[in-house]
C-alpha cells in the first residue's frame, strides 16, 4: 500500500522526505477514516515530499512491538527524525499539523 | 494442615496455582482460573516480582507457558532483576515457555487527534499469547497508559475491553497497580478487575521493615483475611499462613530428659514432654543458656535435631562459653545434629524473624528447638506483637510435636514471677532460675515454677555450673533459713563437725560403758566363785555330818553287842 508521492521529482533542491506510517487494524470505520484524513491533510501541506506505508496489524501482529503501538489507528513518522507519534483518527487537523510538526516548517 | 484444605476438590471456581510458598493456601487453590487479579501496593512492596514469580512457577512447575506484558522495566532490566532470585527468563523464553514484551509508552512522543482505541495492544497481546499457547499473563503495570495515553475515557472503556477479552481468552491474568491515595490504585483498576484483590504491603515500624499482603476480596472463594506477612528470599516470596492455627496440636505423654539427671529426678525422674513448651526465665547471668545447651546436647546424644536460634550470641561464642562448663556441642555441629542460628533480633522486622524461623524449621525438621533469649524481640517490636508472634511460633512447633525451649531474661527488680513478654501462659513447664545473695555471694537458684500435666519437684535446688555439667545440689534449709554456696558449705562443715563430735562422745561412751560391763561381769564370776566354794563347803558338810551318824550308829550297835544285853526288841523300839 505504499503511496510514493508523485511529485518527488518535481523537488528543488534537498527537499526533506516525511516518511509516515499508519497503523491500523482491519477496515475499521475508523481507521478508513484516519487514512482519508491523513492523505487530505498531506496532500494539503506536504505535496510531493511525502510517504504513506499503511500497515495492517491484524495481518502483520509481529510489527506492532517494533513501533510500540498500542492504540489504533497510529501514526507514526519516522523521518524526519525524531519520530512521533500520533494517535486518533486524525480528525483534528489542528493537531495532526502540530504533532507531525508541519505547522511551523509549512 | 491447610494444604489439605487446599488440596480439597472445589467445585464452581476453578483456581490456578500461583507456586508460590504458601500463598495457594491462603487463597485455597490458587488464583481464578481464567481472570485477572488485581495485585496492588506501593511501590517497592513487590508486585512485579509477585507477577514474575507467578509466571515462571507456571512455567516451570505447572507448565503453562505465561505473557509478561511489561509498562515499566524494559526486558533486560526485568531479566535481571528477577535473576537474582534463581529465575532464569532468559531461558524460559528460549524454551517458549514464557515471553516477554517491554511496551514503551512516552507521553512525549504522542500526539492525540482525535479517537482512538487499544487495538494495538489487543493485536500485539494476542499475538504473543498465540506465539506460545500462553495460559497466564501478567500486565505491570497497566496503569502506566494513563500517563502515556491521552483521553482517560477512553482508556477506561478500553481497559474494561481488554479484561473482558483476557477473560473470553481464558487467560489468568495478574494485573499490578499502584497503590492509590484512597483506593486501592490510583487509577481505580480496581473497578475492573473485581475477582481477585491482593494488596501487599511493606511496612516500616521502627526502622524495621515488615512485608505484608492481604487478599482483599476474592470472588466466589473463601480465603484467609488476614495480614499475611512475607519474604522475599533467594528463592522468591513465600508466604506462609501463620495465624495461630489453633488449640488442636497432637500431644504425647512421651517425655525426654532435660540433660541434667537431677533435673529429670524433679520432674518425676523423666523429664519434659515431648512437644511440650518449656520457658525458662530467670535474672542475668542465671545460667539459663547453660541449661539449654545441656538439653541439647542431650537431645544430640539420643541423635536428635536440633536447632539453636540465638539473638544474643553467636555461634562461635555459645560453643566456647559452654565448652567450659563440659557442654561440648561442636560435635554435634559437625555430624549435622545441631544448627545454629545466630541473628541480632533488630535486623529484621517480628515477621520476617517469625518467617525465617519456620523456613529453618521446616528445612531442617528438628526434634528440638532453643530460643535464646525470646526478650529480645521486644526490641523487634511492641510486646503485643511479639506475643503474638511468639504464640504463632509455639503453635507451630507444637503442631509438628517439637520441643522448644524459650529463655526469657527477667529483669533484676521486676517481679521474678511474671515474663517479661507475658509468655507464660504459653509455656507448658516454667522453670525459673534466681540467683539468691546470702553472705555476701550470689548463688544460683532453680526450682519448677509449674508443669503442666507431671508431678513434679516444689523444692528450690541449688545450681551449680561445673566443668562438667550442670550440677544440682540440694540447698541448705533449716532453722537459719535457707542457705546456698559457701553459707551452705559452713553450715554444712559445722553440721559435719558436730555430727563428729557426737560420734566421739558416743564411742567414748560405749567405750565408758563397755568397761563397766566387763567390772559387773568379773564381779559377777567372783561371786559365782564364792557361791561353788560355800556350795562345795555344805555338801562336805553334810557328808561328814551323814558319816558321823552312821559312825554313832555302828558304835551303839557294837556296844550293844559287847554288853550281851537282852534283846528286846520292844524296848530297842521304844528308843
Amino acid at each position: 500500500m505504499k503511496q510514493p508521492a508523485p511529485s518527488e521529482k518535481n523537488a528543488k533542491g534537498p527537499r526533506e522526505i516525511w516518511d509516515l506510517r499508519l497503523y491500523v487494524a482491519g477496515q475499521t470505520p475508523k481507521s478508513i477514516e484516519a487514512l482519508v484524513n491523513l492523505k487530505t491533510l498531506c496532500e494539503g501541506h506536504l505535496k510531493g515530499q511525502y510517504r504513506i506505508e499503511v500497515i495492517d496489524l491484524m495481518k502483520n501482529p509481529q510489527l506492532a512491538k517494533g513501533d510500540q503501538i498500542l492504540a489504533i489507528p497510529t501514526l507514526v513518522r519516522k523521518l524526519p527524525e525524531p519520530i512521533k507519534k500520533i494517535i486518533g483518527d486524525l480528525s483534528n487537523t489542528e493537531r495532526v499539523l502540530v504533532g507531525l510538526d508541519i505547522k511551523s516548517r509549512a | 494442615m491447610a494444604k489439605e484444605r487446599a488440596k480439597a476438590p472445589r467445585i464452581g471456581l476453578s483456581k490456578t496455582p500461583t507456586g508460590i510458598q504458601g500463598l495457594d493456601e491462603i487463597i485455597g487453590g490458587g488464583l481464578p482460573t481464567g481472570r485477572p487479579t488485581l495485585i496492588c501496593g506501593a511501590a517497592g512492596c513487590g508486585k512485579t516480582l509477585f507477577a514474575t514469580e507467578f509466571l515462571v512457577r507456571g512455567a516451570t512447575q505447572y507448565n503453562e507457558p505465561g505473557v509478561f506484558m511489561s509498562f515499566e522495566e524494559t526486558t533486560e532490566e526485568l531479566t535481571e532483576n528477577v535473576a537474582s532470585l534463581g529465575f532464569d527468563l532468559d531461558h524460559l523464553v528460549a524454551s517458549k515457555l514464557l515471553l516477554l514484551d517491554y511496551v514503551r509508552v512516552e507521553r512525549s512522543e504522542i500526539q492525540d487527534t482525535g479517537e482512538y482505541d487499544l487495538e494495538g495492544l489487543f493485536i500485539r497481546l494476542e499475538y504473543a499469547i498465540d506465539s506460545i499457547g500462553a495460559r497466564r499473563v501478567v500486565l505491570d503495570t497497566i496503569e502506566s497508559l494513563f500517563s502515556g495515553l491521552p483521553n482517560p475515557l477512553i482508556l477506561r472503556a478500553e481497559l474494561r475491553r481488554l479484561f473482558r477479552w483476557l477473560k473470553d481468552k481464558g487467560m489468568t491474568t495478574i494485573i499490578t497497580g499502584e497503590k492509590g491515595e484512597n483506593s486501592l490504585t490510583r487509577q481505580g483498576l480496581e473497578e475492573y478487575v473485581s475477582d481477585c484483590v491482593i494488596f501487599l504491603d511493606h511496612r516500616v515500624t521502627d526502622q524495621l521493615s515488615t512485608r505484608r499482603m492481604r487478599v482483599v476480596k476474592y470472588r466466589g472463594s473463601t480465603h484467609g483475611t488476614n495480614e499475611y506477612p512475607f519474604l522475599i528470599e533467594d528463592q522468591g516470596i513465600s508466604v506462609l499462613p501463620i495465624t495461630s492455627i489453633g488449640l488442636n496440636h497432637p500431644i504425647t505423654t512421651r517425655r525426654i530428659s532435660t540433660g541434667i539427671p537431677r533435673l529429670d529426678t524433679m520432674f518425676s525422674g523423666k523429664g519434659y514432654f515431648k512437644g511440650g513448651s518449656i520457658l525458662l526465665s530467670g535474672t542475668a547471668g542465671t545460667g539459663k543458656t547453660s541449661v539449654a545447651a545441656s538439653f541439647i546436647q542431650a537431645a544430640c546424644r539420643r541423635s536428635e535435631r536440633c536447632i539453636f536460634f540465638s539473638f544474643e550470641e553467636s555461634q562461635l561464642q555459645i560453643v566456647r562459653n559452654m565448652s567450659s562448663i563440659g557442654i561440648d556441642l561442636e560435635p554435634w555441629v559437625k555430624k549435622g545434629l545441631l544448627r545454629f542460628y545466630a541473628e541480632r533480633p533488630s535486623v529484621y522486622g517480628l515477621e520476617t524473624h517469625l518467617m525465617t524461623m519456620y523456613r529453618k524449621i521446616i528445612e531442617f525438621k528438628p526434634a528440638v528447638v532453643v530460643v535464646d533469649p525470646i526478650t529480645n524481640f521486644i526490641h523487634a517490636g511492641d510486646p503485643l506483637d511479639v506475643k503474638s508472634m511468639l504464640t504463632r511460633l509455639i503453635d507451630f512447633l507444637k503442631m509438628n510435636q517439637i520441643t522448644t525451649l524459650f529463655t526469657t531474661l527477667t529483669s533484676s527488680g521486676k517481679d521474678l514471677e511474671q515474663s517479661e513478654v507475658d509468655v507464660s501462659s504459653l509455656a507448658d513447664t516454667w522453670l525459673l532460675l534466681r540467683s539468691i545473695e546470702i553472705g555476701g555471694e550470689r548463688n544460683r537458684g532453680l526450682y519448677i515454677l509449674k508443669s503442666r500435666g507431671m508431678a513434679h519437684s516444689n523444692q528450690i535446688r541449688e545450681f551449680l555450673l561445673t566443668d562438667h555439667g550442670i550440677t544440682l545440689l540440694d540447698v541448705y534449709f533449716g532453722a537459719a533459713g535457707v542457705l546456698t554456696g559457701s553459707a551452705r558449705l559452713a553450715q554444712e562443715s559445722m553440721e559435719k563437725e558436730a555430727e563428729l563430735v557426737h560420734q566421739q562422745e558416743v564411742t567414748f561412751r560405749k567405750i565408758n560403758l563397755g568397761c563397766k560391763q566387763k567390772a559387773v561381769e568379773a564381779q559377777i564370776a567372783a561371786l559365782h566363785a564364792e557361791l561353788e566354794a560355800a556350795s562345795a563347803e555344805m555338801k562336805k558338810l553334810s557328808d561328814q555330818e551323814k558319816e558321823r551318824e552312821k559312825r554313832l550308829a555302828r558304835e551303839r550297835d557294837a556296844i550293844v553287842r559287847m554288853r550281851k544285853a537282852d534283846r528286846n526288841p520292844e524296848g530297842g523300839k521304844r528308843k
